[in-house]
């Protein structure tokens, strides 16, 4: 385990803007990406 | 055409009988859900061997964790493009309706990827080289394949015929195949700020184990999500384009 605290963790030695920023922006495409894929598979019709 | 074929009796798997998009749809339907569920859970353990088992690296700190997620996208960039060429190029050989339809499905794919790879890519430089962007040969490169995405998406969604859009992307998914060597091999070919390859077929990896753990789950669980999300999309390009099919239309519940 390499954190100490949560707190820590988030800082990420000073270096969270950079790695939180890459993870966010990297999940938050993905998410996108699958969002974009249900509404056109729900445009194509019969959608379960 | 006989349905009494010798062949018939033998128990052998037909794959082609999967190559008309028919037969594929139903296919991907079912394989997708497993793929996505595998990407989801090594996912979640690539992460946690990323964060909390793989240790802080001597020279960057807490920075490098970032490789988890570059490594893996940059690598997906790369190869969703040579599956999406390959794809391309059997549609243009042998004319068949579903490779045109998986190349076109993979390319929003691999353009995400290529658009996590730089992204990261910045926000790793710039606390490593001070610099959010260089133009150096690797950089420069990976942003040409990112265009090559845009410029196959673009021409394809530029022409209203599909199986000509098709063609015409293939013809230039191939001509761009020759990016991917020079983005590989960039960083020995030319003096670059970006790092080589810490991870080589030839030689020991230059990482600690438990790094390189996680980074290789990263990869696998990258590789699975990309295989998900190109058979959901190509699913519904199937339903786009064959909807004037009696089997569409009798899926659908659209037939007269």
């Amino acid at each position: 385990m390499n954190w100490g605290s949560v707190s820590e963790f988030l800082a990420m030695g000073g270096k969270g803007l950079y790695v939180w920023g890459s993870y966010g922006v990297a999940f938050a495409v993905i998410a996108l990406e699958i969002g974009l894929l249900v509404m056109r598979r729900h445009a194509a019709g019969k959608d379960q | 055409m006989s349905s009494a074929s010798p062949q018939a009796a033998v128990p052998v798997f037909n794959w082609f009988k999967y190559a008309s998009p028919q037969t594929f749809f139903p296919l991907a339907g079912a394989l997708a859900p497993w793929f996505a569920a595998i990407a989801a859970v090594l996912c979640v353990a690539g992460l946690y061997i990323g964060f909390f088992v793989a240790p802080t690296d001597a020279q960057q700190g807490e920075s490098y964790r970032i490789i988890f997620i570059h490594v893996p996208a940059a690598w997906m960039s790369m190869l969703i493009y040579l599956a999406m060429a390959f794809w391309a190029g059997v549609g243009l050989a042998f004319n068949t309706r579903l490779s045109g339809m998986m190349a076109t499905a993979l390319a929003p794919t691999g353009a995400w990827f290529t658009f996590i790879a730089l992204w990261t890519g910045a926000l790793w430089g710039k606390p490593t080289w001070g610099t959010w962007w260089v133009w150096d040969a690797r950089l420069t490169s990976e942003l040409l394949l990112l265009f090559l995405y845009f410029g196959f998406m673009a021409l394809q969604a530029a022409i209203d015929d599909p199986r000509r859009a098709d063609k015409a992307g293939a013809v230039l998914a191939l001509v761009g195949v020759i990016n991917i060597p020079i983005i590989y091999f960039s960083v020995q070919w030319w003096n670059t700020l970006h790092q080589g390859s810490s991870v080589s077929l030839k030689s020991a990896p230059t990482m600690a184990m438990t790094m390189l753990t996680g980074m290789l789950v990263m990869v696998f669980a990258a590789w699975a999500y990309a295989i998900a999300a190109a058979l959901w999309r190509v699913r519904c390009i199937i339903l786009e384009r064959e909807r004037r099919s009696d089997w569409v239309r009798a899926y659908l519940g659209t037939a007269r």
